[in-house]
């Protein structure tokens, strides 16, 4: 079976290129990237393609503030390599909605005030849009009482689901409400 | 983080082969690497990504369990029908962990190979056997409120912040790995993790190169599964102390403990003690403990959390 390094490069890493290539579909328009591969996600998307929604806040995972959408799946986008994600189809908060019509849960958050300084909000409201969705599919989470049963956009499913977007300001239980709404739930 | 080079490997042989460079790293999820490397504790010069390979399956296997694919994504294991159904303590113990977009990223082979969080392996300032062999360690006298209990040395006292690998101890699952000359073989869970000893910087028995292509379930075991996390904050923070549990109606069962230990504690004869309570349980299983000032509340917190367990299953 032929391998992917030959051994001349085993011996030798540094033949091996140090720019990588990658094809990224970012909210339906595909670009071409020759990127270094340490180019994280998030810095592919405010660096290079200037799409300045998703934020850089802790830059290790913690905070949520870059939470885009990956193949249908909220992500981290600090903590994952551009280059890992050759053909993937990407959301973040550019593609949900304009200021002219607004994705359902960014309408939301205006209406219950989910915010104060805005610096988390685009993470929180990718991370929203697809809490909601995994709620959908069935997805269990640390707050359903039965693993058996689907699970339900509670006020505590909610909360639990939402603790990997940190808001330093404090709109928790606003972000709660808005979510709610758009859950169909009364707030 | 360093400059590295990169390549997609297209086939388990392909990464095996890379996996014999020097320096080279395998990324699957790369939620722990990504951030180690950002902090340069970890900095290899080549990453191997596995992503392609097609470990991203959970199937029957032939002896009534389940083979779990190693790229399957924490979320799809926890989500599993037939994990939730026969093995409850594994998907609690997944969904006790991290927050939905780490869960979204980070593989079964993944959490497996997470490091430690001890403060003083991230602190690159601070002398650590872990990540630096020989440097000594700053935790041992130092802010100890998080780090082990028991199995630690003189070099070392970090814990394994896994749950997911807590409740594989108490189920007894099998790692499954090919080495890099294409070999395969199978190491059970609880000979996979290292006490850190003297060489606190291995975490596991893995040779350099091998790599993990699942993670076998025994045929379910039947009884209440129950998994028990107890945290600074109600979500999205590492265990203070853990317990996963297996309780069969005749009150014999399994136990294996979180966030005491340099890696998920188990020890099977404490499981005899069962029928006499928690504190009989947590004297076999603690036995030999060596906690330090800031953590020996781990101590009680042990018995009372397989005390609050017990009663869950009775219930």
């Amino acid at each position: 079976m032929p391998h992917a390094i030959p051994d001349a490069a085993a011996q030798n890493p540094a033949s091996l290129s140090l720019v990588a290539n990658v094809s990224l579909n970012i909210n339906g328009a595909v670009h071409r990237l020759a990127l270094d591969p340490r180019t994280t996600l998030l810095d592919t998307l405010r660096e290079h393609l200037h799409l300045t929604g998703s934020k850089k806040g802790c830059d290790h995972g913690q905070c949520g503030a870059c939470t885009v959408i990956v193949e249908g799946r909220r992500i981290n986008s600090c903590l994952t390599l551009a280059v890992m994600h050759e053909g993937d189809r990407v959301t973040t908060i550019e593609g949900l909605g304009t200021p002219d019509n607004l994705h359902p849960m960014q309408a939301a958050f205006v209406k219950h005030d989910g915010y104060q300084c805005g610096y988390c909000t685009p993470g929180q409201i990718c991370s929203a849009v697809a809490v909601l969705d995994e709620i959908k599919a069935g997805i269990p989470s640390h707050a359903t009482a039965d693993l058996t049963t689907a699970p339900a956009a509670t006020t505590d499913e909610i909360r639990e689901r939402m603790s990997g977007n940190i808001c330093r300001c404090g709109a928790y239980s606003n972000i709660r409400e808005a979510i709610t709404e758009v859950a169909g739930g009364k707030v | 983080m360093k400059p590295f080079t990169y390549e997609r490997a297209r086939s388990p042989a392909d990464a095996a082969a890379a996996g014999r460079m020097p320096n080279a790293k395998f990324i699957a999820g790369g939620t722990n690497l990504l951030d180690l490397m950002k902090l340069q504790i970890e900095t290899p010069s080549h990453l191997i990504d596995v992503n392609g390979l097609g470990f991203d399956k959970i199937e029957p296997a032939s002896d009534g369990g389940l083979r779990v694919g190693s790229l399957v994504r924490n979320t799809d294991l926890a989500a599993d029908e037939r994990v939730r159904r026969d093995y409850g303590v594994l998907s609690r113990a997944l969904l006790a962990g991290a927050s939905g977009q780490l869960r979204n990223m980070a593989t079964t082979a993944g959490n497996l190979l997470q490091r430690t969080r001890c403060p003083y392996f991230y602190d690159t300032n601070m002398p650590c056997n872990k990540r630096r062999p020989g440097s000594g360690c700053a935790a041992i006298g130092g802010v100890s409120r998080q780090l082990a209990v028991i199995g630690a040395s003189d070099a070392c006292i970090a814990t394994h912040p896994s749950d997911m690998a807590v409740a594989m101890r108490a189920l007894d699952a099998t790692v499954e790995t090919v080495r890099s000359d294409g070999s395969q073989r199978s190491i059970a869970i609880a000979d996979f993790h290292r006490l850190p000893g003297d060489a606190p910087h291995v975490d596991t028995t893995l040779e350099a190169g091998e790599l993990i292509t699942a993670v076998n379930l025994p045929k379910p075991l039947g009884g209440k599964h129950i998994y028990r996390k107890v945290r600074d904050r109600a979500s999205y923070a590492f265990a203070l102390v853990s317990v996963a549990a297996i309780v069969q109606p005749d009150g014999t069962g399994r136990v294996a403990v979180g966030g005491v230990a340099h890696k998920p504690w188990r020890v099977e004869p404490a499981e005899a003690e069962l029928p006499r309570g928690p504190r009989a349980v947590t004297a076999r299983l603690l036995e030999g403990a060596r906690p330090t000032a800031d953590n020996a509340f781990k101590i009680p917190l042990v018995e009372r959390t397989i005390a609050a367990v017990l009663a869950e299953a009775r219930a």
